[in-house]
């Protein structure tokens, strides 16, 4: 009897990426106990959160491919509605108008996105599958900038670049035309000039510290510096768990969010930084192969974008922690404190989990 | 048909699907190592960078001030030291209207407008971002008040602080000295040294007098602590701490007693006195008149009390001894008269007649009057110097010239600095037939020299050089260095250094001649002498030599010393040594505007000496004496 219940909870769970993901969080935990400063109520609500989260991803894990298939269009209408409602009648919070108040809760809508854009994208693209036609690209590429637009309007320039991506990796593994791709990068270089003067004067200032962050060491720039000098007083072999000076005496901020790798990385070494690599390699591996193996277009398509997210989660965060991209609202994918990031991700990984596991259900 | 090629299709679409799945998965190896690559140069190549950023991060090294050394009198008499107290202090940087938080501390603690002056002058004249104090010595009461409410007070914070204090306040002011807050220059001034690290974070230096002087042993090694602090500036605890070194104690050859004796017997007057113990050139006391309080420059002057001292026109805050430049006038006779006797153009039985007159011969017949109208009658040598005879020393001047004058006198210090150790000495003036080519372009005149025979026309010395050289004379030729500070303590090893006696010179003079001009100086304090009157029952051999310095030239006017302007009437002075057989002390005093030196002047020589030698208190305040028929004044 418990034997079968058991069978049936981890009938729809990958047993590497399950397992991958699980030493991550756990890492996790053990770097937020030393980043909040040993806060055990912190731990408490993030083991909460993973709790959440991991129950989202059994759902997801579950939910039968042509289930998927069917919400892709209504989530996407959903996202946008709300997202025009966040920038009608949002909540401004810290100078950004990114939440909406439903009365029972507040909620992201932008976080929503992240997997509703490739879902649709992947599910529009499913449908005109035999003609694929560059109107296609076209049309998928404006389904992406819609919410994009509304998301960095907000601003949420982490969010909105996450979107962005999501949606690039579907029309490019979908087969957008190397022509195109290259016509629309040089394009993209040309328009630098103008998408500059559509920034925010703090997005500017984000990018011009980057290139030189002692421009402004108190101000813009303080955040990438000092997690600079986390990083770089780690050495290779880190200064050991608990011990991270920058942590501990308040030099980083945003230390258990978005900026936890800096006390991973100042605490564990570079060598901690290459077992955390490898690790978030082999989710993304596990991902990509999920993908290769996938049945249909769609899912096809959707594991990529998921998997590439994903990665692109890691790459951003670890790149504008250790200063070579600009401090964009990125968290650490599975290790930075905060449930909706976490939800987010694991509902994703739970989508993995079901295209692996319900292939062979389509197949016959 | 249609069929297999949809087949086929989907194989390609797989084909090229994994085809850019491996593309990605390229791009993200890639990336990963772009990752690695940037981590490998920032933890291991930046290591040791970014490990000292850091270090600097967390670690702030916080100055710790050392105690200042004390200084002490040759009786362990405290003249200066230091203790600790309370001050509110603000940090201009960190507080937005400083006005309005000035105005609100003054709630809880009471500041006066003269606090407010002080801190407004300090905050002009202040630098970076070092913290001011706008209250000095809280009590209890108004510590706890402030800390109740410190919350409200960004950038303003309570210090406990050591304090300098001079206890003696006026007394000895010239001496000790003072310190002060570092200024812009003294910050110069010690980068030049590159000495500035042993003064961060600290507020004070040695000013004036011994507190400038010997700042390097007074002022210690500055201590660290490595504090660590968290990115509020909070400090977490203290990692490592390097002890301060306190500085080194000073003890003087100066009594303070007798100094203060010797300022209390100033009463109102103006003027110097300098006392020098012959035998090893210590200096027992060195007035000058008036005095100032030290203490309030410690803590950075008020502009009221600064333009009451700078502006007065009594001038406060020169040293007189070290830098007023007076004729020494008849007290220059003794050492004419040695000359005369060393140099063979006088001997002691040698008699003039004087009519009150000397004719310098050659000279144009140009007339030069003895302060006695008349004359003294027949003088010799003694007499001379009794009753300061002077067409006696005229003569002698003119046999002696220029030249011999200034190579005997010469060395006695005259003309040159003394090279004690307090700043802002002057040298005098010794004057030369050179000199004069060299200040004015003009040949020496035999003239000249007459006037310098009583101490009158270019000469000029310091109260220091006046009693430096009696302190010679009563020590038969043997020169000390006049020093201030007779040893010093090391306050880590209590080992003490002596400021050694040794003799820096012998002038070779001839016993019996150096008798002959003592004998007359110990007949001046005897009946019949100019100083009788002050060297009245004295009960040791009291040798002395009044003199007279004329502030203004009066020509063709008589001398009328009741109707004559206060600052207008003449200098007094005196010089003594004593007991005259075994001299234990050698002064010098200079009363301005004093009149005669019989008169004012040597009274406070003999309560200097009474003290000194008898320890006999000085009486109260003595009514005026009477004026003697047989004053001098030339």
């Amino acid at each position: 009897m418990i034997n079968r219940l058991l069978v049936y909870l981890v009938k729809h769970i990958d047993r590497y990426l399950m397992g991958l993901v699980a030493a991550l969080l756990i890492m996790g935990l053990i770097t937020l106990f030393s980043a909040s400063g040993e806060s055990v109520e912190r731990v408490t609500g993030q083991i909460i959160n993973i709790c959440a989260a991991l129950t989202v991803m059994w759902i997801a894990a579950n939910v039968p491919l042509h289930y998927l298939s069917r919400i892709a269009l209504p989530l996407y209408i959903v996202g946008l509605v709300l997202l025009v409602g966040v920038a009608v009648a949002g909540e401004v919070v810290n100078g950004a108008r990114r939440w909406l108040n439903l009365g029972f809760t507040r909620i992201q809508p932008s976080e929503l996105m992240k997997i509703a854009v490739p879902l649709l994208l992947a599910w529009y693209f499913d449908r005109y599958e035999a003609i694929l036609k560059p109107r296609n690209f076209v049309f998928g590429a404006v389904l992406v900038i819609v919410p994009v637009l509304l998301i960095a309007r907000q601003p949420d320039l982490g969010t909105a670049l996450l979107v962005t991506a999501a949606g690039f990796y579907v029309l490019f593994l979908a087969g957008l035309s190397w022509k195109i791709l290259v016509g629309v990068g040089m394009l993209g270089g040309a328009s630098l000039p103008f998408l500059w003067s559509m920034l925010h004067d703090y997005q500017r200032q984000r990018v011009l510290t980057l290139l030189d962050p002692s421009q402004d060491p108190l101000g813009a720039g303080y955040h990438t510096i000092q997690s600079t000098i986390a990083l770089g007083s780690g050495g290779f072999f880190g200064k050991g768990w608990l011990n991270g000076t920058q942590a501990h005496l308040d030099f980083l901020p945003e230390r258990t969010t978005d900026f936890i790798f800096a006390v991973y990385s100042e605490e564990f070494g570079m060598v901690g930084n290459m077992v955390l690599m490898v690790l978030f390699l082999l989710v993304i591996g596990r991902g990509l192969v999920i993908a290769a193996n996938a049945p249909t277009l769609f899912t096809r398509l959707l594991a990529g974008a998921i998997t590439l997210t994903f990665f692109t989660y890691a790459f951003v965060n670890m790149g504008m922690v250790s200063g070579i991209l600009p401090v964009v609202g990125v968290p650490l994918p599975l290790i930075s404190y905060g449930g909706t990031s976490l939800v987010t991700i694991l509902f994703g990984i739970g989508l993995l989990m079901s295209i692996h596991t319900h292939r062979r259900l389509v197949q016959t | 048909m249609s069929r297999t090629v949809e087949l086929r299709d989907h194989q390609r679409e797989l084909y090229y699907f994994q085809l850019r799945l491996a593309i990605v998965g390229g791009a993200v190896l890639f990336a990963f190592f772009i990752l690695l690559v940037r981590f490998f140069y920032v933890q291991v190549i930046q290591h040791e960078y970014y490990h000292t950023l850091a270090e600097q991060n967390r670690i702030f090294i916080v100055p710790v001030v050392p105690n200042r050394g004390l200084i002490l009198d040759r009786n362990g008499v405290v003249l200066a030291h230091n203790f600790a107290a309370y001050t509110l202090e603000i940090t201009p940087s960190l507080v937005g209207d400083l006005e309005r938080t000035i105005t609100d501390l003054s709630t809880l603690v009471e500041i006066t407008p003269k606090d407010r002056k002080r801190f407004q002058k300090l905050l002009e004249e202040g630098h970076d971002f070092a913290s001011i104090p706008i209250r000095t010595r809280l009590n209890d009461e108004e510590v706890a008040r402030f800390a109740v409410n410190n919350y409200r007070f960004p950038g303003v914070e309570i210090n406990a602080r050591l304090f300098r204090h001079y206890p003696s306040g006026e007394i000895a002011s010239h001496v000790v000295g003072y310190i002060g807050r570092i200024s812009d220059k003294d910050v110069d001034d010690l980068r030049n040294l590159g000495t500035n690290a042993n003064y961060s974070a600290s507020d004070y230096i040695g000013k004036v007098g011994l507190e400038q002087r010997y700042e390097r042993e007074l002022r210690g090694v500055t201590g660290y602590e490595h504090v660590e602090t968290d990115a509020n500036g909070k400090s977490v605890r203290t990692l490592r701490s390097i002890l301060p070194v306190s500085g080194n104690n000073l003890t003087l050859a100066l009594d303070a007693k007798l100094q203060h004796v010797a300022e209390q017997a100033f009463g109102e007057h103006r003027g110097s006195l300098v006392a020098i113990e012959p035998s090893t050139g210590g200096v027992l006391a060195l007035v000058s008149r008036p005095g100032f309080d030290p203490n309030l420059f410690v803590e950075g002057i008020d502009p009221q009390n600064w333009d009451a001292l700078n502006n007065s026109p009594d001038h406060p805050l020169n040293n007189r001894a070290l830098q007023g430049m007076y004729p020494p006038g008849s007290t220059f006779k003794p050492f004419m008269a040695l000359a005369g006797l060393e140099l063979g153009k006088r001997k002691p039985g040698f008699t003039i007649s004087d009519p009150g007159y000397f004719v310098l011969s050659g000279g144009g017949g140009h007339v030069y009057r003895d302060w006695k109208a008349g004359g003294h009658g027949m003088v010799d040598l003694h007499r001379a110097i009794v009753q300061s005879c002077d067409t006696y020393f005229y003569g002698l001047a003119q046999d002696l010239g220029i030249d011999a004058i200034h190579q005997f006198i010469g060395q006695f210090g005259f003309g040159q600095k003394a090279v004690i150790d307090i700043e802002g000495e002057v040298a005098g003036l010794l004057p030369s037939q050179e000199w004069k080519q060299r200040r004015f372009q003009q040949k020496w005149f035999v003239g000249d020299t007459i006037s310098i025979g009583v101490g009158q026309g270019y000469m000029l010395t310091t109260p220091l050089q006046l009693a430096f050289a009696t302190a010679i004379l009563a020590n038969d030729g043997r020169v000390f260095r006049p020093h201030v500070v007779k040893q010093i303590q090391d306050s880590q090893t209590d080992a003490i250094t002596v400021i050694e006696p040794q003799p820096r010179a012998e002038i070779p003079l001839s016993k019996e001649n150096v008798k002959h001009v003592r004998d007359a100086m110990i007949d001046v304090t005897r009946p019949g002498g100019t100083a009788a009157w002050a060297g009245m029952n004295a009960k040791y051999l009291f040798a002395g030599k009044t003199g007279t310095a004329q502030v203004i030239g009066m020509k063709g006017q008589k001398y009328d010393e009741k109707n004559i302007n206060e600052r207008h009437r003449d200098h007094a002075l005196f010089i003594a040594y004593a007991p005259a057989d075994d001299p234990k002390i050698a002064l010098a005093i200079l009363v301005e505007n004093g009149g005669h030196g019989g008169t004012t002047a040597a009274p406070i020589a003999r309560q200097v000496l009474d003290y000194y030698l008898l320890g006999k208190e000085p009486p109260p305040p003595k009514p005026v004496p009477p004026v003697k028929e047989e004053e001098e004044n030339d």
